[in-house]
């Protein structure tokens, strides 16, 4: 038997988003540019589920990652012509609205009658949290140890991060398009092996092999030569760059690739910069599945744009599901004004001086304060070292946060006036005010699986 | 001993988790694998970034990637939607550890120096070929 043959059938799953914001062609060239059996797009980070969470405030039918119905009327019809199956956490904090969205996007996009869109809900916790603290459970912040109840009435949203189960589920119904909610960004990739394969609950090395993909897949671009560093200048075509294509086989294995033909780069150093990314402990990569432990995979560069991963292994879950709690955590804005040279550092400095001793007078209190030169420190801090005498310009940038609106709001108005009022050599002021914004925090809790699972919920919509 | 950066013998990624940043840093030799294990400790790392980070650095080690993980916590004023800071997701981090400073072999300098940079002459303006 050949190694192909161990290695079992092979389903290929493409990334076509990393993020609520990425490349809006890249899901339309993954379909149209090659072959592919499900397409996953990830559209949530810890602070997407916070600005979902202020749209839908504003607007009931919001709160889902508006991009997505209409990229799906682009290719709804040819996804069902050629059985390509979608995967996506475009839900965000309102997948049912997201699924209403979609059943349009469908018939706009002519395939009314052969298209089922499976709808998971459940991760939502939010208007069981009270039940849910008075049943004992403290949710306590993660990093601070700091229970719920302290932040319980600013809580904007509470959602779990849940796994593989109810997209396979959907995946068995007959589901064409799958949206979730806060669904991880892995389980996108790996509930398709798991419902091709039939992996078991407890087959952990193969479910943590499917995580790396997933880990591969979740940022886009970033695995296939977009945001590399190393030797980033020769990293052809980032135009139409290719976004990662896992083919993935029943024994677990799989390589990572792109499209023929398409830009960007799939090497072994640009795929292990993407296994560090948001890495933590690295023997322990917990999902809601499995324990993936990334020290134990091997990469081998198996072809050009080819890097085949094996070797992973996986342990047990654990009884709790991680939970992301977003919280209304007061205002802040941040101001900017340009200084050219000569003395460009210098009068900027100035400038912060004078406008620190006005917001001072003004008796305004803020929890912080932030000065940076973009052009010199924003970035690096002292680590720049101080600037040249020569620097051509740099950017004064002025962030304030505070529990008390009306001092930021005051503060918006106070950078304007230090181009008629302070250090001289200054522009760049024609955006107007800045804006004030507030802030959203996030709260890490963690939660036991069976507080969660019994309400995992997946409804099909037939378009 | 001469000196080299960090950017010369390693390529580096970073990312958050609340007010957690992440770097990765990984080898482009495997021949300075064991170079760079022994300079970037913990206590080394911290050093380097100063007031940049608040609290503790751990570090996690990939030999299977030839690459290590740091943790840097309270090193993003804290966290994604609180901080102040242009680069509030510690995107950017990675790039301000590789300004580390390294002693190394002559015969290592001499391969390693200006690896993680530029060539001399590249023009943005003109596309690569595949």
């Amino acid at each position: 038997m050949d190694q192909t043959e161990a290695m079992g059938r092979m389903i290929r799953i493409g990334s076509g988003q990393g993020f609520w914001g990425d490349d809006l062609e890249a899901p339309v060239r993954q379909v149209e540019e090659g072959p592919l059996d499900y397409l996953m797009l990830d559209y949530l980070a810890e602070v997407t589920m916070s600005i979902m969470q202020k749209q839908r405030q504003r607007d009931p039918e919001a709160g889902f990652a508006r991009d997505f119905p209409p990229l799906m009327e682009r290719i709804f019809a040819r996804c069902i012509e050629q059985g390509i199956r979608v995967v996506t956490n475009a839900g965000g904090v309102n997948p049912p609205g997201c699924g209403e969205a979609l059943v349009e996007a469908g018939r706009a996009a002519g395939v009314g009658g052969r298209a089922r869109i499976g709808v998971v809900t459940g991760d939502d916790l939010m208007d069981r949290l009270d039940a849910l603290i008075e049943g004992g459970h403290e949710l306590r912040h993660m990093e601070t140890g700091e229970p719920l109840a302290a932040i319980r009435e600013r809580v904007q949203s509470a959602n779990a991060y849940i796994g593989a189960a109810p997209i396979v589920r959907a995946l068995e119904e007959g589901a064409d398009v799958i949206v979730t909610g806060r669904s991880t960004d892995t389980a996108l990739t790996y509930a398709p092996m798991m419902h091709e394969f039939g992996w078991d609950a407890d087959d952990h090395d193969r479910i943590a092999q499917g995580v790396v993909a997933g880990h591969i897949n979740e940022c886009g671009a970033q695995a296939s030569g977009g945001n590399a560093l190393v030797d980033w200048w020769t990293v052809p075509a980032m135009e139409q760059v290719g976004f990662p294509v896992i083919e993935a086989h029943e024994d677990g294995s799989f390589v990572v690739t792109k499209h023929p033909g398409s830009g960007g780069r799939v090497t072994r150093a640009i795929v292990t910069e993407q296994l560090l990314y948001e890495m933590g402990d690295p023997r322990e990569y917990i999902t809601p599945d499995v324990v993936a432990d990334f020290t134990s995979l091997a990469l081998d560069e198996v072809g050009p744009d080819r890097v085949r991963v094996s070797g992973v292994r996986g342990s047990a879950r654990t009884d709790f599901l991680k939970v992301s709690i977003a919280y209304a955590d007061g205002y802040k804005a941040v101001g900017t004004l340009v200084y050219a040279w000569p003395d460009a550092a210098a009068k900027a400095r100035a400038a912060e001086r004078i406008l620190r001793a006005r917001l001072d007078r003004l008796g305004l209190a803020f929890d912080e304060i932030r000065v940076e030169l973009v052009g010199w420190d924003s970035t690096h801090g002292h680590l720049a070292g101080p600037p040249p005498p020569d620097l051509p310009e740099v950017q004064l940038r002025i962030g304030v946060r505070s529990g008390d609106r009306g001092a930021v709001e005051r503060f918006t108005r106070e950078i304007a006036p230090l181009v008629l009022t302070g250090p001289p050599s200054v522009t760049g002021f024609a955006g107007g005010r800045p804006r004030v914004q507030e802030i959203m925090a996030f709260w890490p809790a963690l939660l036991r699986r069976d507080e969660v699972e019994p309400h995992l919920n997946v409804r099909i919509l037939e378009v | 001993m001469p000196k080299v950066q960090l950017v010369d013998v390693a390529h580096a990624r970073s990312g958050d988790k609340g007010d957690t940043a992440n770097v990765g840093v990984a080898v482009y030799d495997p021949r300075d694998w064991e170079l760079v294990r022994g300079a970037l400790t913990p206590e080394r790392v911290r050093e380097h970034f100063g007031p940049l980070v608040k609290g503790e650095v751990e570090r996690f080690e990939l030999p299977n990637l030839h690459a290590l993980n740091f943790l840097l916590h309270g090193a993003l004023g804290g966290g994604g939607t609180v901080s102040l800071m242009t680069d509030a997701q510690g995107k950017v981090l990675s790039t301000a550890l590789l300004r580390m400073e390294l002693e190394v072999p002559a015969e290592v300098a001499e391969r390693v120096r200006g690896r993680g940079r530029v060539p001399p002459g590249f023009d943005p303006g003109v596309a690569v070929d595949g």
